[in-house]
């Protein structure tokens, strides 16, 4: 393959990682939760963990999905039967990097912001850190294997019920 | 209780017994400067860890109790000590990391050192530097060291108390009380995670929110919702004569699938069923039947067991309107794979982002809010009578959180 090509590959592997990136932050910041376990593979693993943990090789999650059908019943414990105050987030999403992409398997990081906004109007920063991710190909669509959410923000204010 | 105060305090409670509190209580910085002398530094056990979070001599892991930090640290003879982390000298912080391993403490702004169990072993520049400056001859190392809590260790839970005159820990909170914590923590214990949650109210909504063994089924509606309710469920309350202590614990019955050691989810409605159910499921491992079992040591510990859930809540105040929930979440040494991973999915049950415990983020907030407007104004606390007696079957009583407010007079002289 000459540099031209592979330099191509590259760019539009890298388009379709930072597009997938903001179509999930999108899906969630405008409450469209119901799509959101259709980012994932059937089998796909979703973990909210902290930067604490992780370094202390604690194996806790804040949130731990194994499938989609534990996404699914998130999303729908959250709009008939958990209590909390309304609000949305704003997703800020950077550095996203693709780290390798071998046997049609692609893992990528990123870091992330998210703001928080309730009913009052008010606006806080609620939980920033990085993500790791690994992608495949399934049909004409990436899709999450796995998402891995590494809060630096360790320290969650009042709830965390929407994912990340 | 403490009679000479640093503070004054003209308050008084306003009702007959302790079936009301007045919203003062969660809205008054005096009250809380109040509840830092005689309650937090008064005659009561504060949780501060757990031995396998120090088993090592050196080990140290940084902790509050109220607003003191605390260094608890584990001496060259295995003996657990507990320190205010606040040098002697101009009072900095001794450790400023959460936990570590060190022989000695060394308070980096002078370089002052303390040994593990917290005498001072070195003040820099002692004699001065040619002869000038330094210590005077007559300053007594051994009058400063790091003022020290007393310990004690019930279990593999530790316990320290800046009173002479708490009484020792199976005492304070009864042996009926005791028996759960046996019951619960049968084997080595390791942490397998925290979770910090920060909650916008006084630390005692918190707390009261634990007792109240009324709102459970009310507020947090996950299992109902899905029909994850089982059928044949016992239960009560126990509260320790005094009222400060309470436990709160469900039952179920026996039935064929037992044998296996594992819990059938019924559904009794249609409308929504869990797409996964591995997060609802029991492995008998304590040997009863008890599912739910939440249990308070005045005035910031909750033990708990949920399904194979298992947690030590501390409870730190961080001012009068804000209060940090340290979740230390735990397995047994020697689970095996699959045990690890069925805590880990129970676990979505609980913490900060739990599916039947999110909602005690948001409550005490709510009521702190509501509250400032009338200071005067009281919440009451009226189901299951007036008085702080044990509940055998039912959960419908508001008699453990009377219980609290029993203790937080007492202790507070109102
Ligand atoms: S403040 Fe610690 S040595 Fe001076
Ligand atoms: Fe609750």
């Amino acid at each position: 393959m000459s540099i031209e090509q592979t330099l191509n590959d590259q760019l539009a592997l890298h388009l379709r990682v930072n597009d997938l990136y903001a179509d999930y932050a999108h899906t969630l910041d405008d409450d469209r939760l119901e799509e959101w376990p259709g980012f994932f593979t059937e089998n796909g693993i979703y973990r909210i963990v902290t930067r604490e943990n992780r370094e202390l090789g604690l194996p806790l999650s804040v949130i731990y999905c194994d499938g989609r059908g534990m996404m699914i019943d998130r999303i729908t414990a959250m709009r008939t039967a958990n209590v909390y105050e309304p609000h949305v987030y704003c997703h800020a999403t950077s550095d996203v990097r693709v780290l390798d992409a071998n046997n049609g398997e692609i893992r990528t990081r990123s870091n992330f912001t998210v703001l928080r906004t309730m009913t009052s109007g008010e606006t806080s920063i609620f939980a920033c850190g990085r993500t790791f991710e690994t992608l495949i190909e399934e049909g004409s669509k990436l899709r999450l294997r796995e998402r891995i959410v590494v809060l630096d923000s360790r320290r969650i204010d009042t709830l965390l019920v929407i994912p990340l | 209780m403490a009679q000479t105060s640093a503070h004054n305090s003209d308050f008084v409670w306003p009702h007959k017994d302790s079936s009301r509190a007045p919203f003062q209580v969660y809205t008054d910085p005096q009250l809380y400067a109040l509840e830092q002398e005689r309650i937090f530094r008064g005659p009561v056990w504060n949780f501060l860890g757990l031995t396998c979070e120090i088993p090592n001599p050196g080990d140290y892991k940084t902790t509050f109790v109220g607003d003191s930090p605390i260094i608890l640290s584990r001496g060259a003879d295995g003996a657990i000590n507990a320190l205010v982390n606040r040098c002697a000298h101009k009072g900095a912080l001794v450790c400023y990391k959460p936990r570590g391993n060190v022989s000695e403490f060394t308070c980096v702004y002078h370089n002052w050192t303390y040994s593990l169990a917290g005498d001072l072993t070195g003040v820099a520049f002692k004699k001065g530097v040619g002869g000038k400056g330094g210590l005077d001859a007559d300053f007594d190392q051994s009058e400063h060291g790091l003022e020290r809590l007393r310990v004690e260790v019930y279990g593999q839970l530790v316990f320290g108390t800046f009173s002479n005159e708490t009484p020792p820990f199976a005492q304070f909170i009864g042996e009926e009380l005791c028996a759960n914590i046996d019951r619960v923590f049968v084997k080595p214990l390791k942490v397998l995670g925290y979770h910090s949650q920060v909650l916008p109210n006084n630390w005692k909504l918190y707390a009261e929110n634990n007792k109240d063994s009324y709102h459970a089924s009310l507020l947090h509606v996950f299992h109902n919702t899905f029909g994850v309710v089982r059928p044949n469920m016992g239960g009560g309350v126990k509260i320790s004569p005094n009222g400060w202590h309470h436990l709160s614990y469900t039952v179920r019955n026996s039935d064929a699938n037992d044998a296996v050691g594992a819990e059938k989810v019924r559904s009794l409605k249609d409308s929504y069923k869990l797409n996964d159910v591995r997060m609802m499921e029991h492995a008998l491992e304590l040997g009863d039947l008890t599912t739910n079992a939440i249990q308070t040591v005045f005035p910031t510990l909750v033990v708990q067991q949920i399904l194979n859930a298992l947690a030590v809540r501390q409870i730190l105040p961080k001012g009068h309107e804000r209060t940090e929930l340290i979740w230390t979440i735990l397995g047994f040494e020697g689970d095996d794979a699959q045990m690890q991973e069925l805590r880990m999915q129970v676990n979505n049950l609980v913490g900060p982002a739990g599916l039947i415990s999110m909602e005690d983020g948001c409550v005490g907030g709510w009521v702190q809010r509501a509250a400032g407007a009338d200071p005067r104004a009281m919440t009451i606390m009226p189901m299951g009578g007036s008085g702080i007696e044990a509940s055998e079957g039912s959960r419908v009583t508001e008699a453990a959180v009377r219980g609290f407010w029993t203790g937080w007079r007492a202790l507070m002289g109102v």
